[in-house]
């Protein structure tokens, strides 16, 4: 074993230039998910850290153990791939949650489950599920 | 595929996980060769969707286009959070009509659009295939349908159609 010290200087700097991208992201991604003031606004910042924030980790671990072992040591690619795969599953478990949470409720913000059938809105056409849904639907033609 | 080997490719990347994970000696080799045709034949017997890739290399185009995306829309979630975290303004649902119907495609474009920050997979109804998405930043909408639909679901229609 090495001593962190003691490794070459490109190693050194691509482990902090990764780490530091890797952490900062995470960072970043708790922070919005604490100051965003909607649901399905937060659902997005921590997939900051699920997407780059371990990918950088994990890539400044790849290197830091290949360089101090002296062999490739890849098994932390693992964690990317289980970290990836099953971020999905809980992401859309919550967001449909959330979702079914705010039909029941009747929150004019969500999209109900046949947009086309019900009446058009008075509100902004950001809002306004309806309205979006016409738009895509033209698009599409 | 046989009945005795099912699903090689399942087979070789648990085998190649079990090393990873385990270390590489004839021991573990052995061991990891064992569960992974064990592990397979337990798949084959939950009898799962029967879909495979029918084109190798524009899935390994798929994943670069995916990789180059989740880098930038990892760069612009950030600065929205950095420079106004308190404007949800902005942000909205999204029903896309979608034309995919292959299960593992789907399964993939879930993947696709969790795991690149900005966009969140929020449900998908098989009766009528449409997508509803939670965008971020919509600002131009028209952008983001192209963006599922020609770049992401064309790709994953001809692997998997």
């Amino acid at each position: 074993m090495t001593l962190a010290a003691d490794l070459p200087l490109w190693a050194a700097l691509l482990i902090a230039f990764f780490l530091l991208i890797g952490a900062g992201l995470a960072l970043i991604g708790s922070f919005g998910l604490y100051r965003l003031r909607n649901f399905y606004d937060r659902i997005h910042a921590p997939t900051l850290g699920t997407s780059w924030g371990t990918a950088g980790i994990i890539l400044a671990s790849v290197i830091y153990f290949s360089v101090v072992e002296s062999r490739l040591v890849l098994h932390q690619l693992l964690i990317g791939v289980f970290v990836t795969a099953t971020t999905p599953v809980t992401l859309i478990l919550l967001s449909r949650a959330a979702l079914y949470r705010d039909r029941v409720a009747g929150n004019p913000d969500v999209p109900l489950l046949h947009p086309l059938t019900t009446p058009l809105r008075t509100s902004s056409p950001e809002n306004n599920p309806a309205a979006a849904h016409e738009n895509t639907d033209e698009i599409k033609e | 595929m046989n009945s005795l080997f099912p699903y090689p490719l399942l087979t070789i990347s648990l085998l190649i996980t079990w090393l990873m994970l385990a270390g590489f000696s004839f021991g573990q080799f052995l061991l990891g060769t064992i569960i992974a045709i064990m592990a397979a034949r337990g798949l084959a017997a939950l009898h799962p969707c029967d879909s495979r890739p029918r084109h190798w290399r524009l899935l390994f185009r798929l994943a670069g286009i995916v990789f180059y995306d989740i880098v930038r829309s990892n760069i612009a979630v950030a600065q929205i959070i950095l420079h106004d975290g308190k404007k949800t303004g902005k942000s909205g649902f999204m029903t896309i009509p979608l034309e995919l119907r292959d299960p593992m495609g789907l399964a993939i474009l879930a993947v696709i659009i969790t795991g690149t920050p900005g966009t969140a997979w929020v449900d998908y109804n098989s009766a009528r295939s449409t997508l509803i998405l939670h965008v971020f930043d919509l600002i131009d909408e028209t952008a983001w349908v192209n963006l599922i639909k020609n770049r992401y679901e064309h790709l994953l229609r001809e692997i998997f159609e």
